[in-house]
């Protein structure tokens, strides 16, 4: 909510704004410093494994400078594009991760929560792998919003289960999200292996079209492309949708004080099941940037670690759009530099969720941050995120 | 309640009761089409009742003509639904009962027929299956009767797993492969309870950490460290099977009941155990008053965060022996990943059994039978891919929470942190 | 005498509040010492550092003449300090032998639980003080008069000799408090000395031997009670001149605006609590239901606002159904509703006050066209209600949250009144309020009568009943026993009512 007169709200939104960062700034320096007590123990020199993350997020600035120098002494742009490749694969990573990270943080705001992404976000990227190559012949302008679609209308359906069952029987979504990822998997394994498998003895899908192909901008082995803007689009429209709407503001009450809202004539029951859908559907995006961007094929263990990713970068960025893309950029720069550290430093990327977890935790308990940093607490009222079994 | 309320209160009855009628009613029909019409005439179903080196004393297969006994199953599910129709059965339970005893035997018949099913055997890893998600469920069931939520077992068993084997493989002694993996999980679940008892943690996004930083804890170490060294880190071998003596000669249940290895036998004795700790114990009357009104518990003296942080401690070391049936109680090794959501279907389990000790340890039974199930059926060739078959643990997890969450009373101040 | 209790200066902040400031209180051995006070006034405050439940920043706590440190419950205990609280510490789903013995359990072969040994000695305590009870019984199934017996109980099993009752009174029926007195003159005559908190004045006169008075924390005064009348006592507690009647003119009642037929409602687990309940609202008149706490009126209000669903019967507003209607379409018609449970139905308390001064018209003009909300309406909206309802505070961008409890009540009566209505339902609107947001609250009511709404109030406290309605329906069980006239009704004859007994001649109406 931005467009106020009262100047003491800008005051104080100001100030809240630091305090807003600090504790997340603090919870990722802090994860980070843990890892490289962990990369010590493993027996690596943490500054060499940290130096192979930071050159593969964002690139050398030896190679920048020796390839403007060619540039400008002979024209030729491929050493230049070469050196922009780890600061643009970052941004390709972390698109996915905005879409993820928004749906789990609609979810959060509506007090649901999604650990489901995972399994929506396969769903979504087999739904729009399947758009993209079973259809032929279609103009690009139809072809690939289809896709995109198909995507979305996958993982709307894989997020829709589950918050259907939570608002007509109250089970509770945690359990069931995560069942619904691994009916996904099971679900996946048949059909890469069965009907949507493609020519080869590999169980992937067929390549999908180029009419499907979100366009890159640059030419190979650049591979960033639209699907960077449109996450952040959809970033925006999920902050004017929750904070400029009467059905953002149902869902924030829903998620805030469920009996206040109910008493307040909302209807808690179309709400869990709209968020889902939305949640899901946001999930399924995720897929579909990854397949129609990146990959142009869906092959197993596609997923690995999106939901889970998606959900520290929801509370990363304390369910807020803006806070979401910017977590998303860090993880991105994070997870794609660790492929470079996994090869020049040997330290299996799996580190990075061992960076997660504990940033989890710092987010999660800003007091130990606070403790440890010795900054005092601000008191302001903690919104409940989730709930116990009951409905 | 006065008594001539009973006159009213019987919409929902009635509408619970022509839904069930209906359902039953259904899956007689199920039968008959769909098993009946596929099973051959004449063919003959046989179930072995022996397991291969097994102690126990030999009888005779049972072997059941495949139609009639397909026949006689949808016989009794439209008989008993036509009954709730007409009258009505008090019990839930027992329409449950037949429901799914009707359709899942009918389905045995026609998946075996003119082959040998060895039911023994079903019924014996059945059991080997559900101790896992038994230990979750326990883990569940001692930390929310102190109203903490734990949904972090799936990490804490992954970890436990992990150190279960290694420890176990480096000292040469199971042994001290499960004492190392108790103690594990004791310690994630120790800090666990502290984020949300001292730091006011919201409970389950605590336990998410637990499970993200589990899974990728494990899988680092397994790929940096035991890839390149199976046999000296991840090669522990398994607990042996001890038969007890005389027990064991029992026919079926022998097998299935006594012929299993340290980690089986402990978990029943655990279920035991834990439900006189519960109800028959001072332990047990502070910590269900301790998830059910803290501040009650408070107020006489009981100390709230200590009672949560022991219990929440003690449901981790549970899960961490969980964690250890994994590698040094099944397969010897550990795999990336391998508790495959055994954690979650733990707590469907928990909340099935109603957070009851011996409620849990029967519902991971039905967990663990659908499990085995899946396993014989592709041994069987049934002509259903075997991707499906792997969803049914899953799918039946939700179906289970579905259908009882609404009626099952978690502790009444279960997942809620506790302020003076 | 010797003062078998004394709190000398103590006092406790919290943050933004000072709770006690300084106090000092003394209790004769053997004597019952009245500590009055409204609600906000430090009293419970008081009593939860006496019983080691919050430490104290400064004073001194001496038992029988010894300074003592209370750290914990368990301490105030071993003092033999016993406290009934105000809500009943007992676990629903356990005995009552469980609930008694809870903390010092007696074991049987080193590990068991001793039920039995606990049960017999429930058994001798029963007898001794005429505290009837079965031990084997779930509290669950008890009702609050036998609960609170219960809480007695659990004082006396730990051979408490101080005990403090912290408004025993509240949730019981007049006849239920005579018992109640009867126990405490059996205590004191057992030797017990009692600290007797509480904010009605007549409780106080009938059975004090003496009386302190808190405000805003500190101690105003002490005082006999054959020196005090009501009047002194209501100047001292609120340091003001109060009028303990509400002025209101004659009703004048209109056609109904609500007609209940044969109500049945089941609760959240599935209990049939109003049972066959039928009456009518008139436009222009107020419809008091009286009834001790839980005997339906919460489970009446939810389903006339579509928070429940009927089980059976009908209901009628202005003449047209509303039983299959959602709360949306209820609060359409008109009709306002002050829920007993403020912070969990009626506010959103991490919002902002002008959200939730649009609660429940968000979606209408001004406050938003089309799905778009437009802030400049909401925010103008909030600030005019503020100043309108006189709610306290330096902004409207605050979280409800920051509000005192008064406050929080206006912004709903403002978010509520803002809207036109023709049947204003006011469940327990002033519960836990002081004494000037009562007031105000009473006269906003009364207001909306004389505007011609029809109002149904709930209230548990029989003065406020007697107070503002024109007719008085009593709830017992699910049932209305009896709608009286409320100029015709005297305060025994509610309370038989609310008791389940008919008084022989009863004035129907």
């Amino acid at each position: 909510m931005s467009n106020t007169t009262a100047p003491e709200k800008k005051e104080k939104k100001r100030s809240a704004i630091w305090s807003e960062l600090l504790v997340p700034v603090l919870a990722v320096v802090s994860g980070l410093i843990l890892g490289a007590i962990v990369i010590v123990v493993s027996g690596e020199n943490p500054f060499r494994a940290y130096g192979a993350l930071f050159t593969g997020s964002f690139g050398s600035p030896v190679r920048l400078i020796d390839g403007l120098q060619i540039y400008s002494a002979t024209g030729e742009t491929r050493q230049l594009l070469r050196a922009f490749y780890p600061l643009t694969e970052s941004l390709v990573t972390a698109t996915p991760y905005i879409f993820a990270g928004l749906s789990v943080a609609l979810g959060f705001r509506c007090g649901l929560f999604n650990i489901g992404a995972e399994g929506q976000f396969f769903i979504g990227a087999l739904s729009a792998a399947f758009v993209g190559y079973s259809i032929q012949g279609l103009p690009m302008i139809i072809h690939l919003p289809l896709a995109i679609l198909g995507g979305a209308l996958g993982g709307a359906l894989w997020g829709m289960i589950p918050g259907y069952l939570k608002a007509r029987f109250g089970a509770h979504e945690v359990v069931n999200t995560i069942m619904m990822n691994w009916i996904a998997f099971r679900l996946s394994d048949w059909l890469l292996d069965g009907p949507m498998k493609g020519p080869g003895f590999r169980p992937v899908t067929p390549t999908i079209f180029e009419t499907a192909e979100l366009p890159r901008f640059f030419p190979d082995p650049l591979r960033f492309n639209l699907g960077f803007f449109l996450a952040l689009l959809a970033a925006y429209l999920v902050y004017w949708f929750l904070f400029k709407t009467t059905l953002g503001f149902e869902i924030r009450s829903v998620g805030a004080n469920p009996d206040a809202a109910k008493y307040a004539g909302m209807n808690i029951v179309r709400n869990f099941v709209l968020v889902m859908v939305l949640a899901g559907g946001l999930a399924g995006l995720a897929g579909s940037a990854q397949v129609l961007g990146v990959d142009y094929w869906v092959g197993q263990g596609f997923s690995a670690g999106y939901g889970f990713d998606a959900i520290a970068i929801a509370l990363l960025g304390k369910s807020h759009p803006l806070g979401v893309v910017l977590a998303a950029l860090l993880f991105g720069f994070l997870r794609s530099g660790a492929t470079n550290m996994q090869s020049m430093a040997s330290i299996p990327i799996d580190i990075i969720s061992i960076i997660q977890g504990m940033v989890i935790v710092f987010i999660a308990a800003p007091e130990i941050i606070r403790w440890f940093y010795r900054i005092r607490a601000v008191k302001k009222d903690e919104t409940v995120l989730t709930r116990g079994w009951g409905s | 309640m006065n008594n001539s309320s009973i006159d009213i209160s019987s919409a929902i009855e009635r509408r619970r009761r022509i839904s069930f009628g209906v359902t039953l009613l259904v899956v007689g029909l199920v039968i008959y089409l769909l098993f009946g019409s596929n099973t051959k005439p004449g063919s003959l179903t046989t179930f072995g009742l022996n397991l291969l080196g097994s102690q126990a004393i030999e009888v005779s297969d049972l072997v059941i003509p495949a139609l009639p006994a397909v026949h006689l199953m949808a016989a009794i599910a439209v008989f008993t639904g036509a009954y709730q129709l007409a009258r009505g059965v008090r019990s839930t339970g027992w329409l449950i009962g037949i429901l799914a005893f009707t359709f899942v035997f009918a389905f045995l018949m026609w998946a075996a027929q003119d082959k040998s099913f060895n039911l023994t055997g079903m019924l014996q890893s059945s059991l080997v299956r559900a101790t896992p998600i038994a230990l979750a469920a326990l883990c569940g069931v001692i930390s929310e009767r102190a109203a903490v939520i734990n949904i972090g077992i799936e990490g804490i068993m992954l970890m436990s797993a992990l150190v279960a084997v290694v420890t176990a493989t480096v000292s040469g002694s199971l042994y001290v492969g499960l004492v190392s993996a108790i103690i594990m999980g004791g310690l994630v679940a120790a800090f666990h309870a502290f984020l949300v008892i001292r730091f006011k943690v919201d409970q389950i996004i605590s336990g998410v950490a637990i499970n993200i930083f589990g899974a990728g804890a494990t899988s680092f170490i397994s790929s940096r460290f035991m890839a390149h060294a199976t046999d000296k880190l991840n090669n522990s071998g398994t607990f042996p099977i001890i038969a007890i003596p005389g027990l064991s000669k029992i026919p079926v249940l022998g097998p299935v009941l006594f012929e299993n290895n340290l980690i089986v036998y402990l978990t029943i004795l655990l279920v035991i155990v834990m439900h006189i700790m519960l109800f028959y114990t001072p332990w047990g009357l502070r910590t269900r008053a301790v998830g059910e009104h803290p501040k009650a518990a408070d107020t006489l003296g009981v100390n709230v965060y200590f009672m949560r942080f022991v219990n929440v401690t003690l449901g981790g070391m549970i899960a961490g022996l969980g964690g250890a049936y994994f590698t040094i109680g099944s397969v010897g090794r550990f795999d990336e990943i391998m508790t495959a959501g055994k954690g979650f279907i733990g707590l469907a389990a928990m909340v099935f059994g109603n957070w009851n000790p011996i409620g849990a340890y029967t519902s991971s039974l039905i967990f663990g039978f659908a499990d085995s199930l899946q396993v014989k059926l592709q041994i069987l060739r049934v002509p259903i891919p075997s991707e499906f078959l792997l969803m049914a643990p899953y799918i039946v997890t939700m179906i289970i929470l579905t259908g009882v969450v609404g009626r099952a009373i978690p502790p009444a101040a279960d997942g809620q942190p506790y302020e003076k | 005498m010797t003062n078998v209790l004394e709190l000398r200066g103590i006092t406790k902040r919290f943050p933004g509040v000072l709770a006690n400031d300084k106090v000092d209180i003394s209790l004769r051995e053997g004597k019952i010492l009245a500590l009055l006070g409204e609600n906000g006034a430090g009293k419970s405050t008081l009593m939860n550092i006496l019983y080691g439940l919050y430490k104290p920043d400064e004073g001194k706590i001496f038992v029988r003449g010894r300074e003592v440190e209370i750290e914990g419950p368990n301490d105030a205990i071993s003092q033999g300090i016993g406290m009934v609280h105000q809500h009943f510490m007992l676990v629903p789903v356990m005995t009552v032998t469980e609930n008694v013995m809870l903390g010092i359990e007696p074991v049987r072969g080193g590990v068991f639980l001793d039920r039995e040994k606990v049960a017999k000695r429930i058994k001798e305590i029963s007898d001794q003080y005429g505290l009837e009870v079965d031990p084997h019984a779930y509290i669950k199934d008890l009702p609050v008069g036998i609960q609170q017996r219960v809480e007695i109980i659990k004082v006396l099993y730990r051979a408490a000799d101080i005990l403090i009752l912290d408004e025993p009174t509240a949730v019981l029926t007049p006849q239920e408090v005579e018992g109640l007195f009867k126990i405490i003159e059996t205590l004191i005559k057992g030797g017990k000395s009692i600290i007797f908190i509480t904010h009605k004045l007549k409780e106080v006169l009938a059975i004090a031997d003496d009386i302190t008075v808190l405000r805003l924390g500190t101690v105003v005064g002490s005082i006999k009670p054959q020196d005090a009348t009501s009047e002194i006592l209501a100047t001292m507690m609120v340091g003001r001149d109060v009028s303990l009647v509400v002025q209101k003119g004659p009703a004048k009642p209109a056609e109904p605006v609500l007609v209940v037929e044969n109500l049945y409602v089941r609760n959240e687990r599935q209990h049939l609590t109003v049972q066959g309940v039928s009456f009518n609202v008139r436009k222009g008149e107020i419809l008091g239901v009286a009834g001790v706490q839980g005997n339906g009126q919460t489970e009446l209000v939810y389903a006339l606002t579509g928070l429940l669903p009927l089980e059976s019967g009908s209901i009628h507003l202005l003449d047209e159904p509303i039983h299959r209607a959602t709360p949306r379409d209820i609060l359409e018609r008109g009709v306002a509703h002050i829920p007993e449970d403020r912070q969990r139905h009626g506010l959103i308390l991490t919002f902002p006050i002008h959200d939730n001064l649009m609660l429940c018209t968000y979606y209408k003009d001004p406050f938003a066209k089309g799905i778009s909300l437009q802030p400049v309406s909401i925010f103008k909206n909030a600030e005019e209600l503020v100043e309108q309802y006189d709610v306290r505070t330096p902004s409207i961008y605050l979280n409800a949250g920051t509000l005192s409890g008064g406050n929080q009540q206006k912004v709903i009566v403002a978010r509520e009144f803002s809207r036109p209505i023709e049947l204003l339902i006011a469940s327990q609107p002033t519960r836990g309020l002081d004494v000037g947001s009562i007031e105000y609250i009473h006269k906003q009511i009364i207001k909306k009568r004389d505007e011609g709404a029809g109002v149904l109030l709930v209230s548990s406290e029989l003065d406020e009943i007697l107070a503002l309605s024109d007719r008085i329906a009593v709830m017992y069980k699910g049932r209305i026993m009896d709608i009286l006239d409320a100029d015709k009704t005297s305060k025994e004859q509610l309370g038989l009512l609310m008791a389940g007994v008919h008084p022989a001649e009863s004035s129907r109406k």
